[in-house]
C-alpha cells in the first residue's frame, strides 16, 4: 500500500514539480488519492472529507513541492496530521484510591472479556490486586468464559449468584462481598448495541451504581464505517475515559480508530493483538497512523533520513548523478549516511515487508560489508577515487594490502561502482522522461 | 432480549418496504427528496453506499452506472430514482437457493470466520430452525480453543435439541469432527454444524487447521451435501473483503452470513464481497435470540441498505 500510495503522489507530484506550478487539476487528484487511500482503511467518510480539507494545505506548500521527495514528503504530512488527530502522545490509565472500579462496554463480540482478562494481567504485573467481575449475564456462559481466563491467569473472579443481576453482582464485588480486598475491580458486561435502549438504560444504572473510576469503550478494529454511531452513542450514555481496540493482529487497517478518537475527542489506549492475555500493548498514536495508511515504520525512516540528508547535499548529489560525475567518494559518503541512520539492517527493518525485494525479507544483510568497502575506497587516493580507471593490478594490490582486504574484494567494489553507475544513467533516462530529477539517493 | 430497536435492520426494512418516498427521515430521502439531480446529488448518493461500506469501487461504479442511466431514461421523480439504485445495488448480488437442490440425506453446516463475529450464535439459530422444520441435529463443538467456547455451544445444544459432541478444551478440532461426522451417521442426522473457533484469515496455522478440518468432513462424509459458509459481521468494513477472499481460497465458500444487522451498520461489505467473489449471502442475523436468523433478499437487503 505504501508504495503504490507513495508511488502515486510521486507520479502526481512530480508532474508539478517539472512545471513549477500546482494547478486545479494536481489538487484534485492529490486529494482523491488521499481520500481513496483514508476510505480504503475505513476512516469514516465524513472524518476523511476533513482531513483531506487539512491535508491539501498542508501538503501542497512550498516545502514539499520543493523538496527531492515530494511523494513521501506529502504521505508524511498525511501521517503527522493523522497523528495530530489521533493525539500526540500514549494516554496513560492512572489507577486512583482503593479500590478502583474499570467498566469494560461494547458491542457483542468486541472483546470485552478478552480484554478483561488482558487488562488484568497488566494491572497485576503492575503489583495490583485485581478481582475481576463477571456482570454479563446474558450471552450463553460468558461468566464461565471470564471464570476460566481467570483460573488461568491466577485472577479472583466474582460471578455473584445465580440469577442475580448484571447491577447486583457488580455492586456486590465493589462494595467488598467477595472479600478479597482488590486495588482494582474489573467489571465484565454483556455486550449492547448502542441502538438497545433497554440495555443502554442498564449500563448506564450499573455505572451509578458502581460509580466506576474509568470507563472503556472496546471496540473491534475492523469496523468499518458504522464505527462513529457505535463510539458517539456510547460516549453520550457513559463519557467513557477512553478505548480499547481490539483485533489488531490482523491486516485490518484500523481507521475506526480515527473516526472514534474524532467523533468522541476520546484516546485510544490500549490495543489487543491476539488471543492470548499477554497480547495487549499501550496504544502509540504515530504507530497507528502509518498502519491507517499501511506503511509500516517507513515514516521513521523518512525521519531518519531527512537528519542524516543534507537537503543541499542531496541536491548536489542529484546534479552529479546528472552530469555523470559520480565519483567513489560520492559513493563513499553515501554509505556513510546509510551508517548514520542506523545501517542497512536497521532500515531494512522498518520497511514493510510487501516493499522489500524477495531476497531481503527476513535476511541479514553483512553490516561488515558495509564497512569493508569504507575501508578500500578509504585507501585509495583521491586521484583514483575521482577516476577509477585508473586503478590497475599493482595499484589493486596495493589497496587491498591498506585497507585490509582482498584483490578479490577490490575488483568486487569496483565492479559493483561501475554496475550502479549504469544502473543510475538508465534510471535517469527513465526519469527525464517523466520529468522529474532523481529521486532519494542512496 | 428487548423489543426491536426502532433504527435496527428490521424495522429499517420494514418503512422502506412501506413506501416512504416522501419520508424525509433517511438520508437518501433527503437527497432524493430535493428533487433536483446535479453533480452534488451523485456525490451524496455516493457518500451513502460509502457510509454503508459498500468501499468506494463498488460504489462508485454502482453510481456511476446509475448515472448513465438516468441520462438515458430520466427518471420521472425522486422515488424513481430510488427504485433504480435499489435495483442496481440489489442485482450485485448472487442469488441462490439457501441449501441448494440436492438428495443427500445428511447436510452438513461448516461455520468458519474471524473471532465473535456469531458463528456459534448462528449455530444455535440454525440448529433451532432445522428442529423446527423436523430434522435432527448434531453440532460439534469444533471450538476447542476459546475459553468457555464449549459451555456456550452446549447452552444452545441444550436450547434447540441439538446433539452436542465435545471434546476437552485444547483438544484437535479434525477429531471433533471426525466423532461428529461419526455421530451423524450412526443417528441418521439430518443436519451436522460445526461450529468452528474464530480466526483472523492472517494467520496460516489456524487456517490450514481449519483445511484439515473440512478434509476430515469431506472424507468422513462423502455422501453428505456440505456448505462451508463464512459468517461475517455486519460492522466489518473494507477488511471484510479480505476476510472472505482468504477463507475462500484456503478452504472453499459456499456462501455467507451476515450477523448483527439490528445495529446501525449495513453490511455493504457484503456488495463489494460478491462483486469479488460471487459468494451468494444465504442468511442474515438479527439478534441474540435463537428466532433473530432470516433468508437473504436482495431487494429488501437493497431497501434497507439504503434507508
Ligand atoms: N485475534 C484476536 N482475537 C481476539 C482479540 N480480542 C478478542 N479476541 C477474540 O474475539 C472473540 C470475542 O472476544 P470476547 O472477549 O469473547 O468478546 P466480548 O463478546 O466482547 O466479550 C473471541 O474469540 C476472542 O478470543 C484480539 O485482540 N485478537
Ligand atoms: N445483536 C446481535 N448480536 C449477535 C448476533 N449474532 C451474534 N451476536 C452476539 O455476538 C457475540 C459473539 O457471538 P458468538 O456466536 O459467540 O461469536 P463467535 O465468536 O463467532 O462464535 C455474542 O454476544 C452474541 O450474542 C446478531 O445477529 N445480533
Ligand atoms: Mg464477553
Ligand atoms: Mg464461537
Amino acid at each position: 500500500m505504501f508504495d503504490t500510495l507513495a508511488g502515486r503522489f510521486t507520479d502526481i507530484l512530480a508532474g508539478i514539480r517539472g512545471r513549477g506550478r500546482v494547478d486545479e487539476k494536481d489538487i484534485a487528484e492529490a486529494s482523491r488519492q488521499i481520500r481513496l487511500a483514508l476510505l480504503e482503511a475505513d476512516v469514516n467518510f465524513k472524518v476523511v472529507k476533513d482531513i483531506v480539507a487539512d491535508v491539501k494545505n498542508l501538503a501542497l506548500g512550498e516545502s514539499v513541492l520543493k523538496s527531492l521527495t515530494p511523494g513521501q514528503q506529502v504521505v508524511k504530512v498525511l501521517r503527522d496530521e493523522l497523528a495530530r488527530v489521533m493525539g500526540e502522545s500514549a494516554v496513560q490509565l492512572k489507577i486512583g484510591k482503593k479500590p478502583d472500579v474499570i467498566l469494560l462496554t461494547g458491542l457483542q463480540g468486541s472483546g470485552k472479556t478478552t480484554a478483561a482478562a488482558k487488562l488484568a494481567l497488566l494491572l497485576r504485573r503492575e503489583g495490583k490486586k485485581v478481582l475481576l467481575v463477571a456482570a454479563d449475564t446474558y450471552r450463553p456462559a460468558a461468566q464461565d468464559q471470564l471464570v476460566s481466563l481467570g483460573a488461568e491467569l491466577n485472577v479472583d473472579v466474582w460471578r455473584g449468584k445465580t440469577g442475580q443481576t448484571a447491577i447486583d453482582i457488580a455492586a456486590a464485588a465493589v462494595h467488598g462481598e467477595s472479600g478479597t480486598q482488590p486495588d482494582v475491580v474489573i467489571v465484565d458486561t454483556a455486550g449492547r448495541l448502542h441502538i438497545d435502549n433497554d440495555l443502554m438504560a442498564e449500563i448506564v444504572a450499573l455505572k451509578s451504581a458502581v460509580k466506576p473510576g474509568h470507563i472503556l469503550f472496546v471496540a473491534d478494529a475492523m469496523i468499518g464505517q458504522d464505527a462513529v454511531n457505535q463510539a458517539s452513542a456510547f460516549d453520550d450514555a457513559l463519557d467513557f475515559e477512553g478505548v480499547i481496540l481490539t483485533k489488531l493482529d490482523g491486516d485490518a487497517r484500523g481507521g475506526a480508530a480515527l473516526s472514534i478518537k474524532r467523533v468522541t475527542g476520546k484516546p485510544i489506549m490500549f490495543v489487543s493483538t491476539g488471543e492470548k492475555p499477554q497480547d495487549f500493548e499501550v496504544f502509540h498514536p504515530d504507530r497507528m497512523a502509518a498502519r491507517i495508511l499501511g506503511m509500516g515504520d517507513v515514516i521513521s525512516l523518512i525521519e531518519r533520513a531527512e537528519t542524516a540528508v543534507d537537503e543541499s547535499e542531496a541536491r548536489a548529489l542529484a546534479e552529479k548523478l546528472e552530469r555523470d560525475a559520480f565519483t567513489l567518494d560520492d559513493f563513499l559518503s553515501q554509505l556513510e549516511q546509510i551508517s548514520k541512520m542506523g545501517g542497512l539492517n536497521d532500515m531494512i527493518s522498518m520497511l514493510p515487508k510487501h516493499m522489500l525485494p524477495k531476497e531481503l525479507r527476513g535476511a541479514e544483510v553483512e553490516e561488515s560489508g558495509l564497512g569493508r568497502t569504507k575501508a578500500i575506497i578509504q585507501s585509495m587516493t583521491s586521484q583514483e577515487r575521482q577516476t577509477p580507471r585508473l586503478i590497475d593490478g599493482s595499484r589493486r594490490a596495493r589497496i587491498a594490502r591498506g585497507s585490509g582486504t582482498t584483490v578479490t574484494e577490490v575488483n568486487g567494489l569496483l565492479k559493483q561502482f561501475d554496475a550502479m553507475r549504469k544502473m543510475v544513467k538508465s534510471a535517469q533516462g527513465k526519469s527525464k522522461k517523466r520529468g522529474w530529477p532523481a529521486g532519494f539517493p542512496g | 432480549m428487548s423489543a426491536i430497536p426502532a433504527n435496527g435492520w428490521l424495522s429499517r426494512v420494514k418503512s422502506a418496504m412501506s413506501k416512504t418516498r416522501d419520508s424525509l427521515a433517511a438520508p437518501v430521502n433527503r437527497v432524493f427528496g430535493r428533487g433536483v439531480f446535479d453533480d452534488e446529488t451523485w456525490d451524496e448518493l455516493e457518500e451513502i453506499l460509502i457510509g454503508a461500506d459498500m468501499g468506494l469501487t463498488a460504489a462508485t461504479e454502482i453510481i456511476d452506472r446509475i448515472r448513465r442511466d438516468a441520462l438515458r431514461h430520466p427518471p420521472g421523480d425522486s422515488g424513481e430514482l430510488k427504485e433504480m439504485l435499489q435495483a442496481a445495488i440489489a442485482a450485485e448480488m448472487i442469488p441462490a437457493p439457501i441449501l441448494g437442490k440436492h438428495d443427500a440425506s445428511l447436510t452438513v453446516i461448516f461455520l468458519v470466520g474471524v473471532n465473535g463475529t456469531g458463528k456459534t450464535t448462528t449455530a444455535g439459530k440454525l440448529a433451532r430452525r432445522f428442529a423446527d422444520a423436523g430434522g435432527t441435529v448434531v453440532i460439534a463443538a469444533a471450538d476447542t480453543f476459546r475459553a468457555a467456547a464449549i459451555e456456550q455451544v452446549a447452552v444452545w445444544a441444550d436450547r434447540t435439541g441439538a446433539y452436542l459432541v465435545k471434546h476437552k478444551r485444547g483438544g484437535d478440532s479434525a477429531a471433533v469432527a471426525y466423532d461428529a461426522a461419526a455421530a451423524a451417521k450412526a443417528r441418521g442426522a439430518d443436519y451436522l454444524i460445526i461450529d468452528t473457533a474464530g480466526r483472523l484469515q492472517t494467520k496460516a496455522p489456524l487456517m490450514e487447521e481449519l483445511k484439515k478440518v473440512k478434509g476430515v468432513l469431506t472424507r468422513e462424509l462423502p455422501e453428505a451435501h456440505l456448505l462451508s459458509w463464512l459468517v461475517m459481521d455486519a460492522t466489518t468494513g473494507q477488511n471484510g473483503l479480505a476476510q472472505a477472499t482468504a477463507f475462500a481460497e484456503k478452504i472453499g465458500l459456499d456462501g455467507l452470513i451476515l450477523t448483527k444487522l439490528d445495529g446501525t451498520a449495513k453490511g455493504g461489505i457484503v456488495v463489494a464481497v460478491a462483486r469479488a467473489t460471487g459468494l451468494p449471502v444465504v442468511m442474515l442475523g438479527t439478534g441474540e435470540t435463537e428466532a433473530d436468523l432470516i433468508d437473504f433478499d436482495s431487494n429488501n437487503f437493497a431497501a434497507a441498505l439504503l434507508d
